[in-house]
């Protein structure tokens, strides 16, 4: 006996449906055995991280905060990897972004103009697109890769800001400390649910979220885009220019990285620090794809993967297991999920014979 | 009935006896019964979706019945597996290639055969001297044209020594010095008592070449018949069930106006096995039918990318249309002065796969009022799309079917219909009817010939010599880069086009002939 996987004409769509559900249940049988083998009790180890970190107000709160960076700039990856445009560099644009935002807030500090922070808003997403625009050159004026260009930007980014925070912008009281001054009032988002960080910056995604879809959906740029990345040939053929969509690409999720960025120096962080994002914009990587790179599953994989941080550091917390092991579990979500979505595409066969209600 | 062939008394090498095979939608096969000989070659015949390539998949164990049996030898075997098949000396060359455009001929070919590449290469170069199919073996696939993929096909095939082999339309872009090569090549094999099963929509060639024909309609057998002894329209009636949609022996018509015009138009290869266009001069004016024929790989891509506006070419005034120097144009300003394009490739050239019709009308279409402030109109894509499959017989599901459900031949015919419906002024159509059945080939030469009475100036690509002698009004052929004069059908024959397809036209640079891999 053998099993042969045959790809199905066209995707299933009970299993679309089905696939989630599958990994959940695969997730929770191999969490299950995990715990067990690590001498917990797996039924309050689960609990521990699914439901109590959603089950206070500052619980969700943080879910929140936490995916909205996520789904931002998932949202911006997305019309990317669509069309065939790999920018793997958004933790580096998030970084300028938060740079850009962050210089508006030191220079004009103390000032209570309530344009500061709309235009600290435009400086991220500006220097995150700038950023951006720095692989679009390269890419079409000298084919270079975008993938490489991008992840090397990343360490650029991240180095840059390092030097800024112990150098030109670090805090003169700080006593050395390689942090900026904390910001002013008029420079933070104002907080929307009282006792928690939530602020209005969670409202970027949702504004984001709507503005994709309908680019991805209705719009003939959105189309061309697809086109491009589903078929470069037949882009070529109908006369898009393969220049403007990676243009188009790159602005796009190089912006909404940067403006992520803004939401975290003036949101949760209220400064620059040599770290501003732990990985934000690698993580959303993994979440434009759980979220099948569709503006809907996009949201739905980005709280996900927040109450997975979250569910692992409430273990951490609660269990004492160390961090390797909620990285684990994280791991083994993100492999049966992706995993089940094999379904979509193929089913299995179980044998070397063909049975009779076969299609080639 | 079969008559007997060769030895009478040998049992068939293959005889199928009640195979039936049911899709939910329909039964492909309905109770088949086929029997091919030792040295026998057979055609099977049939319209696109006759249940022809149900039965040779299941031959070949692509597929497997539902009921029925397979005899080889006389013995009762299954099939499982194509594995199986070429363990049992079956042989296939597909219609649709399946070869890695990465790797070279003589690569994909030790994929399947064993031996050293060197050692393949020599024999590939052989069997290809030989069968008259010639392919160069360090070439990459994905630079080689649709015809010369094949001939990989073919060859691969052919160095496996098979006792059955099964051609899924093998001729189709073969020039007709090669096909009668190729012709040689079966009649020597068949006399050597490998048994041929040969599917293919061109009735002469079935005439001079198979000793017997079984003729498939809506998955059943409709007649076994001698096909020496049938006319051409016989076989087409039986295939069919009625009479042939014939195209109108065009009129030359008077007062026309220059639509297409090319003046020397050089264009270097933007790719290392590509082919130079060199000095290319050729108009087409309204109510004109031009056809280039020759082999393909012999220039024609890279003169069809030059004129869709794919390929810039300096200077703008290498190709004029509508009066205006376009060569700088990309497609899209080239569409908006009225140019239309029908590709070779229809899958992720043509069309989009995995996209639905209605959004495959947007590739070209978008500027019949398809798009609003940057939006898409959907109900203008989908009535677009719905006029299309209903005005060119298209069967599919609907709007909605994405293009990559569709059979070779119904995709053609709404890529066709799409480009049509925008009454162009201008149309570029590469190989029109490649690989679509007898009756979808007359319905767009038709429609074609139809086009060029209404006015539009009609630019042919085509293999098929007989096809554009039937529909052209001049005729010109591609060799090496060099495009001949463009000659009136009635002031040429097939001898002589046959004969320019080698390079020996008027004004032939002989000996600057490039490639090597051109022409038999």
């Amino acid at each position: 006996m053998r099993l042969r996987l045959t790809s199905r004409p066209e995707p299933s769509r009970a299993m679309l449906v089905t696939s989630p559900l599958l990994a959940a249940a695969l997730t929770l049988g191999a969490g299950f055995l995990l715990f067990l083998a690590l001498g917990q009790r797996p039924g309050a180890a689960l609990h521990t991280f699914f439901v109590v970190p959603v089950s206070s107000r500052t619980g969700v709160a943080e879910l929140l905060l936490k995916a909205a960076p996520l789904i931002l700039i998932a949202q911006g990856l997305a019309i990317g990897f669509r069309a065939n445009v790999w920018n793997i560099g958004a933790e580096g644009q998030l970084v300028l972004g938060a740079i850009a935002a962050g210089a508006l807030a030191i220079r004009f500090d103390g000032t209570t103009s309530l344009w500061l922070l709309p235009a600290m808003v435009a400086a991220g997403i500006l220097g995150g697109m700038a950023w951006a625009a720095i692989p679009a050159y390269l890419r079409t004026r000298f084919h270079a890769s975008e993938i490489l260009v991008t992840l090397m930007l990343t360490y650029v980014a991240t180095l840059t800001l390092s030097y800024l925070v112990h150098g030109p912008m670090r805090d003169p009281q700080g006593l050395n400390f390689p942090q900026s001054i904390l910001f002013g009032e008029s420079a933070l988002f104002p907080t929307v649910l009282a006792g928690t960080r939530l602020n209005v910056a969670v409202l970027f995604p949702v504004l984001v979220t709507a503005a994709a879809w309908v680019f991805v959906a209705k719009t003939f740029a959105g189309y061309q885009m697809l086109v491009g990345g589903l078929a470069p040939l037949a882009a070529r053929y109908a006369g898009f220019k393969e220049s403007r969509t990676v243009w188009v690409a790159l602005l796009i999720s190089g912006g909404a990285a940067g403006l992520a960025g803004v939401g975290e120096v003036a949101g949760p962080l209220g400064q620059l620090l040599p770290t501003v994002s732990p990985g934000y914009g690698f993580a959303a990587i993994i979440v434009a794809f759980v979220g099948r790179l569709h503006p809907v599953g996009i949201v739905v994989a980005g709280l996900l993967m927040s109450l997975l941080y979250l569910g692992g550091e409430a273990a951490q917390i609660a269990l004492q297991v160390p961090y390797a092991v909620t990285s684990l579990f994280q791991g083994v979500l993100l492999f049966c999920l992706l995993g089940s979505d094999l379904f979509v595409f193929y089913r299995v066969r179980i044998g070397r014979r063909l049975p009779a209600g076969s299609r080639a | 009935m079969t008559e007997p062939f060769l030895k009478a008394s040998a049992a068939p090498r293959l005889a199928l006896r009640g195979i039936t095979k049911a899709y939910p939608a329909l039964v492909a096969n309905d109770g088949i019964a086929l029997d091919v000989a030792p040295g026998e070659i057979h055609a099977l015949l049939g319209e696109n979706g006759a249940g022809k390539s149900t039965l040779v998949k299941i031959i070949y164990g692509v597929v497997r019945a539902d009921a029925g049996e397979i005899r080889w030898d006389g013995r009762l075997v299954t099939i499982g597996s194509p594995g199986e098949a070429r363990q049992l000396g079956i042989g296939m060359v597909f219609q649709h290639f399946s070869l890695f455009e990465t790797l070279t001929v003589a690569e994909n070919i030790s994929l399947a055969v064993p031996g050293s590449l060197k050692e393949l290469s020599g024999r590939i170069a052989d069997v290809s001297e030989r069968y008259g199919l010639p392919v160069d073996p360090r070439r990459l696939v994905h630079v080689l044209s649709v015809g010369e993929r094949q001939r990989v096909e073919i060859v691969r095939c052919l160095l496996q020594a098979p006792r059955l082999l099964i051609l899924d339309e093998p001729t189709s872009v073969l020039p007709p010095q090669a096909v009668e090569k190729l012709f040689e090549t079966l009649a020597r094999l068949a006399a050597e008592g490998v048994s041929i099963l040969y599917i293919s929509h061109k009735l002469e060639e079935i005439q001079t070449l198979c000793h017997a024909a079984t003729i498939l309609r809506a998955g059943r057998v409709v007649g076994v018949v001698d096909p020496r002894r049938e006319s051409a329209a016989g076989l087409a009636r039986l295939m069919i069930g009625r009479d042939l949609p014939a195209a109108a022996h065009p009129e030359p018509a008077a007062d026309r106006e220059e639509r297409l015009v090319v003046a020397s138009l050089t264009l270097p290869a933007d790719e290392p096995f590509g082919t130079t266009l060199r000095d290319v001069a050729l108009t087409v004016r309204s109510s004109e039918i031009v056809g280039i024929a020759g082999v393909s790989g012999n220039g024609q891509k890279e003169l069809m990318t030059a004129l869709s506006g794919e390929r810039p070419v300096e200077p703008a005034e290498a190709v004029r249309l509508c009066g205006v120097a376009a060569g700088q144009l990309g497609p899209r300003a080239r569409r908006a002065r009225g140019l239309a394009f029908v590709p070779e490739d229809r899958l992720g050239r043509g069309a989009v796969p995995p996209v639905t019709l209605a959004e495959n009308a947007l590739l070209t279409a978008a500027h019949l009022d398809m798009v609003r402030s940057g939006f898409v109109r959907v109900d203008k894509t989908r009535a677009f799309a719905e006029r299309c499959i209903r005005e060119f017989d298209v069967k599919a599901s609907g709007a909605d079917a994405s293009a990559q459900s569709l059979s070779g031949g119904n995709l053609q015919k709404y890529l066709v219909g799409r480009e049509l419906l925008q009454q162009p002024k201008v149309l570029l159509v590469s190989q029109p009817t490649w690989g679509l059945d007898v009756g979808a080939a007359a319905f767009i030469r038709k429609r074609l010939v139809e086009l060029r009475n209404s006015g539009t100036a009609i630019l042919v690509v085509s293999e098929e010599l007989e096809e554009l002698f039937e529909i052209c009004d001049r005729i010109a052929v591609m060799f090496g880069g060099l495009l001949s004069p463009a000659v009136p059908v009635r002031e040429t024959s097939v001898a002589e086009i046959g004969a320019w397809m080698t390079g020996l036209f008027p004004g032939a640079r002989t000996g600057a002939v490039p490639g090597g891999v051109a022409c038999a």
